[in-house]
């Protein structure tokens, strides 16, 4: 789940960090083009992002079969509300609120939710980075990891999910922790 | 080491282990990140685990970024027999365990019985370490549980009583292996543990006997449904020697509940039934248990 996150937002922390740099020397910048900030997609509000392979192994975990869990859920619109709080509570926290901070959020919450549909087999597909790329520059700590899976729990109790499909879900989540945990 | 008190014991166990381990730690320390209920709480050997068996899982809430720890106190009302326990354990990186335990194991009208005189208490000291080797409880493959070794040293204060019922030594290690894993697809926790011991009643009764006195394997189960981050139902099996001539000495099996009060307190009731205790059979009742961890 997190890894979602971080994928996204990195490609946007990337292009982001690239950009300003003009202010440095005024003079220069008159003479020189100057750097194009970039621009959200007028449809989607996303950030571009430097191409990929999509794929929906790229979701590191498979789907559930069956919808028991995309009705455990309630289908996609309770796993956008659940996205939506995840995001909402951890971009709040103080402990991990840094991590987020040059990401674009539009398009994390997006391909998170993509992520999520896909896993509990709710009729979508994944579009999002994998794991391991979407996480590699973010420094995550096991710490940082606990924070968001709490939050993650906080968001599906306020959606009423049960525990036992919330630990269902976590189930797939949990191995990924390999990826998305780098130091 | 038999001048010095078991708490300066274990201050200078645990210096040492600091002075070791914390050097590689060139990163600043963040204290407390464990997931709810997933230090497990504290046996009454003082280390990290259910209550009757020991577990994989290093006390206290730091995760591999830092340093935790706990401290317990645990009661048991038997028919013939009142047990009180309590002790400290520190957690290093989620690596490392150290833990003390004291047990007092109050023998009432057995004492009497036994000639030791009324409320006769049996004292034992627990010094216990355990290292993680393997695996994740809780993250990683969802089959690989999180693995680790330990050893338990144990001093009982009682060496006339020891030598009394027929036990060849009044101090004694065990050691152990663990594998712990919750399985998050079902909500269940699971432990295995095999420990090799010579202890008579935990070594309250000292270890081994005249005629055996070897470290034979003994098992340690758990299983325990998650019902809510906070609550977990389950039970323990734990077998044990059966070494002295003048008393039988049965398996210990719990049925329990741990609720987690808050981040830091956890709280634990069980029905425990414990056997025959130094001829007095039939030692069933209730065990409750208040741990802190940080």
């Amino acid at each position: 789940m997190f890894s979602l996150i971080i994928a996204l937002a990195l490609s946007a922390a990337q292009d982001i960090a690239a950009a300003p740099e003009a202010e440095a020397d005024p003079a220069a910048a008159e003479a020189a083009p100057v750097p194009k900030e970039p621009e959200r997609d007028p449809v989607t509000g996303e950030l571009p992002v430097d191409p990929y392979e999509m794929s929906n192994a790229n979701a590191g975990a498979g789907s559930f079969s069956g919808t028991g869990m995309r009705d455990a859920f309630h289908g996609q619109d309770g796993i956008r509300r659940i996205v939506n709080d995840m995001v909402d509570r951890s971009v709040a926290d103080p402990r991990i609120s840094e991590i987020f901070v040059a990401h674009d959020l539009v398009r994390l919450r997006r391909t998170l939710f993509e992520q999520f549909c896909y896993i509990l087999n709710a009729g979508c597909d994944y579009s999002g980075r994998d794991m391991a790329n979407s996480h590699k520059d973010l420094g995550l700590q096991v710490d940082d990891l606990n924070v968001l899976v709490e939050h993650l729990q906080a968001a599906m109790a306020a959606e009423t999910i049960s525990f036992a499909a919330q630990n269902r879900f976590l189930s797939k989540l949990a191995p990924m922790k390999r990826d998305v945990v780098t130091r | 080491m038999h001048r010095i008190s078991p708490l300066a014991h274990f201050t200078i166990w645990l210096a040492l282990a600091a002075a070791a381990i914390c050097p590689a730690q060139a990163q600043d320390l963040r204290n407390g990140g464990k997931l709810l209920l997933t230090n497990g709480v504290s046996t009454i050997e003082g280390s990290g685990g259910g209550g009757l068996a020991t577990w994989s899982t290093i006390a206290g809430n730091a995760t591999e970024e830092g340093i935790g720890a706990s401290a317990h106190g645990t009661v048991i009302e038997l028919p013939d027999y009142n047990w009180t326990s309590y002790g400290i354990s520190v957690g290093f990186f989620d690596r490392v365990e150290l833990s003390y335990a004291r047990q007092n194991l109050d023998t009432i009208d057995i004492g009497a019985a036994l000639g030791l005189g009324r409320g006769y208490t049996l004292n034992q000291d627990v010094f216990g370490a355990k290292v993680r080797l393997a695996g994740d409880a809780v993250y990683g493959d969802s089959l690989m549980p999180q693995i680790a070794i330990g050893v338990q040293h144990k001093r009982s204060s009682d060496d006339a009583v020891v030598a009394a019922v027929g036990g060849a030594s009044p101090h004694g290690t065990d050691f152990y292996i663990s594998a712990t894993k919750l399985f998050l697809s079902h909500s269940i926790l699971a432990n295995a543990t095999v420990r090799f011991t010579k202890a008579n009643q935990n070594g309250l009764l000292g270890f081994g006997s005249a005629t055996d006195n070897d470290h034979k394997p003994q098992f340690e189960g758990s299983i325990a449904y998650q019902f809510s981050r906070r609550f977990v139902v389950g039970g323990e099996y734990r077998t044990k020697p059966d070494n002295l001539a003048i008393a039988r000495e049965d398996d210990w099996f719990d049925l329990f509940a741990a609720y987690a009060l808050t981040r830091n307190v956890t709280v634990t009731a069980a029905y425990v039934d414990l056997g025959s205790i130094a001829t007095a059979d039939n030692q069933r009742g209730a065990f409750l248990s208040l741990q802190a961890a940080f």
